[in-house]
């Protein structure tokens, strides 16, 4: 099923994919049973690209960028697939292999800024330890690389700044320090999940350009993961939409977001206010995301789909046309989708 | 504990369940989830009706001098008396059946924790629901009293109050509720300060309720729950201290033994060899004291305002 | 900063004034001076002249105010047992309190704090599991009786540790210390363990909470993210931020193991001010009694006041509050 990968037309022969993620699972084991948090879950990365990763909560986004850096923690686990990132499998990787790639070639920005820094440990700590996991360099050189990392961030003043505390700082600029941290070592490959979605809509967009600025200086590939569509539009080389655990529509945004396949992204597509016409009902899909512990048989947006029939009730399998590719039996046609 | 380790999935099936469930039933429910907490409960019961019903069931008056016979003093468990009694526990110096004079000290121990525990949990809720209500400088001057008061180790406060005024029973329980009243005035407070926001009580505000009956009728019932969970935890602090200043010779006088002045008698026999005299009283402060706590903790667990926010 | 410093100052001078003015009360008001100062056969011209000399004739707030002049003075008056001045007798005895004091809540820590540790990380491992039910047991222990048994134990039954006293001791900076010796530490041990068998439980229910509480949060994920190692994460993320509460805590309880020092020293028969204070209630020693309210009510404000100057430095958030 790893169509994404062996499809030629998604892998520019030039360059390997950084990433290549193949057949991902991961499972939770609690005491009310087990659930399946992501289930065949694959796509591919190149230096410096952008991947938008879409879905509500729940949808398995998350946890998937968590088990890309080897963060599941008990009860899950992942139990199928592979990560191949610059060849390496990363399912397969020591403890302590994982430990050195964190912060070094992979790095991770998290939702809440105001949650991502430890309260009680000055800025300057928190970025010194980063660089000195991995590098083995003085105190001295450390806060150097601290305090330029800071001011590369927009950070005002950095080498005073760099003593601060995180609640000296405002939301944006703890983001922005969360970001300096994540590219202390100029990281292969970013994940951001929903680094902005906290934030004024202000400082969303001066974060995001920011990011796209310094991601595409350092060719750095980046996996954005937001539920928010229109920021991806912007942003993103490619878009994958996740719904239960599955990405149901992959492919480049700009072919995504103009003839959508999935009737879950076409959803999600009238769901955006400026899409719909002044006086126009707004358009929602009905319904809720189901809990990993009762994923609905066959295809998971079946029972919040209106077109869904008998044949839902099997998994629908990843089809491909070109390098646009989507899991549903009833694919909105591309003539449908001009005439929405 | 195991109670800990579920609660996270044990709320996260409450969602599932009908909503007709009220929150007692769903205290109780999850109460009873627990073994221990459930096993302490059944302990505490049958202390309770042993303390209430011992005169009816021991053997022998232990504080009826006609019935005591030198001659049996300091037997082992299990020995004959004179008589031809059993003494399953043995007896004391002055010849008492331990077994009879555990069950009255456990009375006078019970009965000292459980009325201060209550007159301290009316006076201090009150104080603590009226300093909220109140505000401004009337609440401040309460929260500094009771923060002063919590400064010192209640064992010092007690001992400074019967310094002054003297052994007896009554005195004990004064101190104690002297020493007891602030922990729930603060508690009280607390919630009532959470509840006084919320729209029932601007809605009975409203309608020209008169002040009382809105602080008791409404705002009482809902501080309840976690000043329950104090008031369970107090008890056996209250036993604790009352046995600590008894076994310091600062308690309930001779004439009413608690268990602490019991496990204070023995005490000197102890060391040669006589170990029943103190050992078994204490056993059962023991007992009734982890009772109360494994109930308190269970509780505390089951009314954590937090897991329902 | 120093503006929070000077007020929090100011503050726990006027706690202490509202002390004296409670055990002032405490002492003349709900307790008969003159029952207590005189015989009940003494004669009528013997009774006037005690009344005189102690100035139980003037009203009230002038007895106050010399009670207070006394009090700044650190003049109590005579011990009637011991026949000199209280306030130097119980300091005589403040050391061997300290000592045991200090001990218990070194063996609390060092014991609590590491099984709290492990505790929190391994909630459910069978010893976890076992050490938490333990502590309930812990906290439901009686301090005399838990000392009862100790002894019982290790004295009676097995013979290897003294029951009562302090040992040997050997002077360092002019007072007789028992931590120098051998014989002075297996003195120390009874009442040691009898003090922290509560503390450690508390400490170590304390850690395991904190260590619970702040493994899910967000920033102990970010900074696993960020490649540190488990120890770091450990001894640093997550230490750092349980410390808070742990050295508020350890502060408190301080000054709650002085108190329980009445219990302990009355029991091992250690010659602190504990047992002074309970000898001198059964005997009526007013001027010892007042002097060992007025010494404990400065100890106590004076451990709140460095408590609170530690969590303030401790915690940036709540230094920034008081800048």
């Amino acid at each position: 099923m790893n169509g994404f990968a062996s499809d030629p037309k998604t892998m520019h022969s030039s360059s390997r994919a950084l990433l290549d993620v193949r057949g991902l699972k991961v499972k939770f084991k609690t005491n009310r049973g087990e659930g399946t948090a992501i289930n065949d879950v694959s796509f591919t990365l190149r230096r410096g690209e952008v991947l938008g990763l879409v879905g509500e909560s729940g949808s398995g986004k998350s946890v998937t960028g968590m088990s890309l850096m080897g963060l599941i923690e008990n009860p899950g686990r992942i139990c199928g697939g592979q990560i191949l990132f610059d060849g390496i499998d990363l399912a397969k990787l020591s403890d302590l292999e994982m430990e050195r790639l964190r912060g070094k070639r992979i790095a991770m920005i998290f939702q809440d800024p105001m949650m991502t820094l430890n309260p009680v440990l000055r800025i300057s700590t928190q970025m010194i330890e980063t660089v000195r996991a991995h590098d083995d360099v003085t105190l001295v050189e450390a806060r150097r690389r601290a305090r330029d990392a800071l001011g590369q961030v927009g950070i005002p003043r950095p080498e005073e700044r760099l003593d601060a505390y995180p609640h000296e700082f405002s939301g944006g600029m703890r983001q922005r320090v969360a970001i300096a941290i994540a590219l202390l070592h100029k990281p292969d490959l970013i994940i951001a999940d929903e680094p902005t979605t906290a934030l004024d809509v202000t400082i969303q967009a001066q974060i995001l350009s920011e990011v796209q600025k310094l991601t595409s200086e350092y060719g750095t590939a980046l996996i954005w993961i937001t539920h928010d569509l229109s920021i991806v539009c912007g942003l993103a080389d490619n878009v994958a939409v996740m719904y239960g655990g599955q990405i149901v529509e992959y492919g480049p945004v700009a072919e995504v977001i103009r003839s959508p396949r999935h009737r879950y992204t076409d959803g999600l597509l009238n769901s955006v206010p400026s899409r719909n016409r002044r006086g126009d009902r707004l358009r929602q899909i009905s319904g809720f995301a189901p809990s990993i512990f009762s994923m609905p048989q066959g295809c998971a947006f079946r029972p919040r789909c209106s077109f869904a029939d008998d044949a839902c009730h099997q998994t629908p399998p990843l089809a491909t046309h070109g390098n646009h590719a989507h899991r549903c039996w009833h694919p909105i046609s591309s003539r449908e989708g001009l005439g929405s | 504990m195991s109670a800990h380790a579920s609660s996270a999935s044990r709320s996260e099936q409450d969602e599932k369940l009908p909503i007709t469930e009220t929150p007692v039933r769903r205290m109780v429910r999850e109460f009873m989830a627990s073994p221990l907490a459930v096993s302490g409960l059944v302990v505490l019961s049958v202390l309770s009706l042993l303390a209430i019903f011992g005169p009816f069931i021991v053997p022998q008056n232990p504080y009826d001098l006609m019935q005591l016979d030198i001659m049996d003093s300091q037997l082992e468990p299990g020995a004959q008396s004179v008589a031809g009694m059993t003494y399953w526990l043995g007896t004391d110096d002055q010849g008492r059946d331990m077994l009879s004079g555990i069950i009255y000290g456990l009375r006078t121990s019970l009965g000292v924790g459980v009325i201060s525990a209550l007159v301290a949990a009316l006076i201090g809720t009150s104080i603590g629901i009226y300093a909220a209500y109140a505000g401004g400088r009337t609440e401040n001057l309460i929260m500094r009293v009771i923060d002063l008061q919590l400064s010192f180790p209640t064992i010092l406060v007690a001992l400074m109050i019967l310094a002054f005024m003297g052994r007896g029973v009554m005195n004990v329980i004064l101190a104690l509720i002297i020493v007891e009243w602030s922990t729930y005035a603060r508690t009280a407070r607390g919630v009532a300060l959470v509840e006084r926001r919320k729209e029932y009580i601007e809605a009975a505000e409203s309608l020209v309720i008169p002040r009382w009956r809105v602080l008791f009728k409404h705002l009482l019932p809902n501080c309840l729950p976690p000043l329950i969970v104090i008031a369970t935890v107090q008890v056996g602090r209250s036993i604790t201290l009352e046995a600590t200043l008894s076994f310091l010779g600062l308690g309930v006088p001779i004439t009413e033994p608690s268990l602490g002045l019991l496990i204070s008698n023995g005490y000197q026999y102890m060391l040669s060899g006589k170990y029943w005299i103190s050992l078994y009283p204490g056993i059962m402060l023991l007992v009734i004291i982890v009772a109360i706590n494994l109930v308190g903790d269970q509780l505390r667990d089951v009314v954590n305002p937090r897991r329902q926010a | 900063m120093t503006t929070w410093l000077a007020q929090r100052l100011v503050q726990s001078v006027f706690v202490v004034l509202v002390m004296t003015a409670i055990v002032f009360v405490g002492v003349n008001v709900i307790g008969d001076p003159v029952s207590i100062l005189i015989s009940p056969d003494a004669n009528q011209q013997e009774r006037a002249r005690i009344v005189a000399e102690f100035g139980l004739d003037q009203p009230l707030w002038s007895q106050y105010l010399s009670f207070l002049k006394g009090t700044l003075q650190g003049n109590f008056g005579n011990s009637f047992v011991y026949g000199m001045p209280a306030l130097q007798v119980i300091l005589s005895r403040m050391p061997a309190t300290m000592e045991l004091a200090i001990a218990a809540i070194l063996l609390s820590v060092l014991i609590g704090v590491p099984l709290g540790l492990y505790a929190g990380l391994r909630p459910h491992s069978f010893f976890a599991k076992f050490m938490m039910a333990g502590s309930i047991l812990g906290f439901s222990v009686p301090l005399f009786w838990l000392a009862l048994i100790l002894i019982m134990f290790f004295s009676v039954y097995l013979g290897w540790l003294p029951a009562s006293g302090r040992g040997q001791t050997v002077d360092f900076l002019g007072i007789g210390w028992s931590f120098f010796t051998w014989d002075g530490l297996s003195h120390l041990c009874l009442p040691v363990l009898t003090l922290s068998i509560f503390k450690i439980s508390l400490i170590m229910r304390m850690v395991r909470a904190g260590v619970r509480e702040v493994l899910p949060q967000e920033y102990i994920k970010f900074a696993r993210a960020k490649g540190l190692s488990r120890q770091r994460l450990l001894y640093v993320h997550v230490l750092k931020n349980i410390m808070i509460p742990v050295v508020t805590i350890i502060g408190l309880e301080f000054g709650s193991l002085i108190a329980f020092s009445v219990v302990t020293e009355s029991i091992f028969s250690w010659p602190g001010m504990g047992k002074l204070i309970i000898d001198s209630i059964n005997v009526l020693d007013r001027p010892m009694i007042v002097a060992y309210l007025m010494i404990i009510v400065f100890i106590f404000v004076t451990i709140n006041l460095i408590v609170d100057i530690l969590y303030t430095t401790l915690d940036p958030r709540v230094r920034l509050s008081r800048d």
